[in-house]
């Protein structure tokens, strides 16, 4: 017997967060049409680069090189987007209660490796259920400190002679832009452990970020 | 629920199916809702990419980033200074990324700076600059592309010359007012060459000078002799090489990179 359960996602949770998906596109395609321009990162074991971010024909795939002009003003237009919706995010969970189920608790860090474990196949016990698992609340947690790291950062980045403090703060402009660099690969891979799991996790769980309601099983 | 109580036996099938009905509608009517929201984004991006195009950007688009100066000019202080540094920790390799409006050589013993403004004019020399009091800067240069570098520059505070000389203000006197200082000014190479806008507030901040030394020497002519703009409020595009001329407006002059599509402002 299926039963509709009202309101799994809050309208307005939904709300942030399918606007959180194209603002943050922007800012990510923007701000590589920026990096670019300046584009010395690379991950490097015993003198040998493993990883350089990032190699030319990636850079010509995506139609990348010489748009840093458009870049910036597309990021420093939607930066306000971006801040404005992460604001209202945090301030609607921290209203509504959802932030319980949004927080990890005092064991979560030891019952995040047991959700590892059963996602990957290893461990077949069942988890136990809760709106969100232990790795969710640290995985739903950390992106929203990754965001206040993003902001931060940027505006490091962005005004180092108004807000120089913070600047150095952030261990100096440089830093600040690595930094800025780092979070965004982390929304990058964040973004594919995400999609896989809701892939894993099926149309109904998809569905409920988007009409909000979940329908249960339930045995008669 | 009434679904087994025993008169209505056939409840539990219609139960059954109206929640697989309801689950349908609700779903339909979700994902009709979400297809028209996604329409918000793609109106969004149309509406900041339509014509006209100034100066290389969306007309929407450009007006968002005079917004942002707008916001910037509040927040903005002289108090604010870029972090200065020990001369040791100066590059000696100090990058050289353009070359606009450096054609042609310029003799520093011949060379005038002029200086305009609406009803007022006036040439100067080397030696007017170097007869103004003399500060180093040691500071982060940062690039619009996104290097920085620790440069050591020595010259004239622009905010000296101008006080000197009663220069910018509109009554051509001395200012009683930060308002009386005409909104910006524009700066020129001898060729015209490249040329950059500037805010006044961010022209007349103390950490803006008129160089003419690099790392304790007679700056070189790349590094645009015989004297050149630093201003750590901006980035290095605003910083003019060999300038030519210095004019005061109220309406923006015109400006290199503005003109190709960057930010007018470029403020740090």
């Amino acid at each position: 017997m299926k039963r509709i359960v009202d309101n799994k996602h809050p309208l307005a949770i939904r709300w942030f967060h399918w606007i959180n998906f194209p603002v943050l596109s922007l800012m990510i395609w923007s701000g590589l049409l920026i990096y670019w321009a300046y584009d010395p990162y690379k991950i490097t074991v015993g003198g040998y680069t493993l990883l350089s971010f990032f190699p030319d024909g990636f850079y010509k795939a995506l139609g990348v090189p010489f748009r840093l002009a458009q870049g910036m003003s597309w990021h420093f237009a939607f930066m306000w987007l971006f801040t404005l919706n992460g604001i209202l995010y945090v301030a609607y969970t921290f209203i509504s209660g959802e932030w319980r189920y949004l927080l990890p608790k005092r064991n979560s860090f030891r019952e995040a490796w047991q959700v590892i474990l059963h996602d990957l196949g290893i461990r077949k016990a069942p988890l136990p259920v809760e709106k969100y698992n232990a790795a969710q609340r640290i995985a739903y947690s950390s992106i929203i400190v990754m965001g206040l790291g993003s902001l931060l950062t940027g505006l490091a980045i962005y005004k180092p002679t108004q807000l120089w403090w913070l600047t150095t703060l952030l261990g100096g402009y440089e830093m600040a832009r690595l930094i800025h660099f780092a979070l965004t690969i982390g929304y990058v891979l964040f973004f594919i452990i995400h999609i896989a799991q809701v892939v894993k996790a099926g149309w109904n769980n998809f569905r409920s970020m988007v009409a909000g309601f979940d329908v249960v099983d339930e045995k008669a | 629920m009434q679904m087994d109580t025993e008169q209505t036996p056939h409840m539990p099938e219609r139960e059954a199916l109206t929640t697989e009905q309801q689950i349908r509608r609700r779903t339909l009517k979700a994902f009709a809702w979400f297809g028209l929201a996604s329409l918000l984004p793609v109106g969004i991006w149309k509406a900041l990419t339509a014509k006209p195009i100034e100066q290389g950007v969306p007309k929407a688009l450009r007006s968002i980033l005079n917004a942002n100066e707008g916001l910037a000019n509040v927040f903005f202080s002289n108090q604010h200074l870029a972090p200065t540094f020990a001369v040791s920790k100066a590059t000696k390799q100090v990058g050289i990324n353009g070359m606009e409006g450096l054609r042609g050589a310029v003799d520093p013993a011949t060379w005038q700076l002029q200086i305009n403004q609406p009803g007022k004019s006036l040439t100067l020399t080397m030696a007017d600059i170097k007869a103004l009091p003399k500060y180093d800067l040691v500071f982060d240069f940062k690039c619009v592309e996104g290097w920085s570098q620790v440069q050591h520059w020595a010259g004239a505070r622009l905010a000296d010359l101008v006080a000197k000389y009663d220069l910018g203000t509109r009554t051509g006197q001395k200012p009683t007012d930060e308002a009386d200082f005409y909104k910006h000014l524009g700066m020129e190479t001898p060729d015209k060459g490249y040329y950059v806008g500037l805010d006044v507030a961010s022209a007349l901040h103390p950490q803006t000078l008129l160089a003419y030394e690099m790392n304790g020497e007679a700056i070189t002519a790349p590094h645009g002799a015989p004297l050149r703009l630093l201003i750590p409020v901006k980035y290095g595009v605003k910083n003019l090489k060999r300038i030519g001329s210095i004019t005061f407006a109220d309406e923006r002059p015109r400006d290199y990179w503005a003109e190709r599509g960057y930010d007018y402002y470029l403020g740090l």
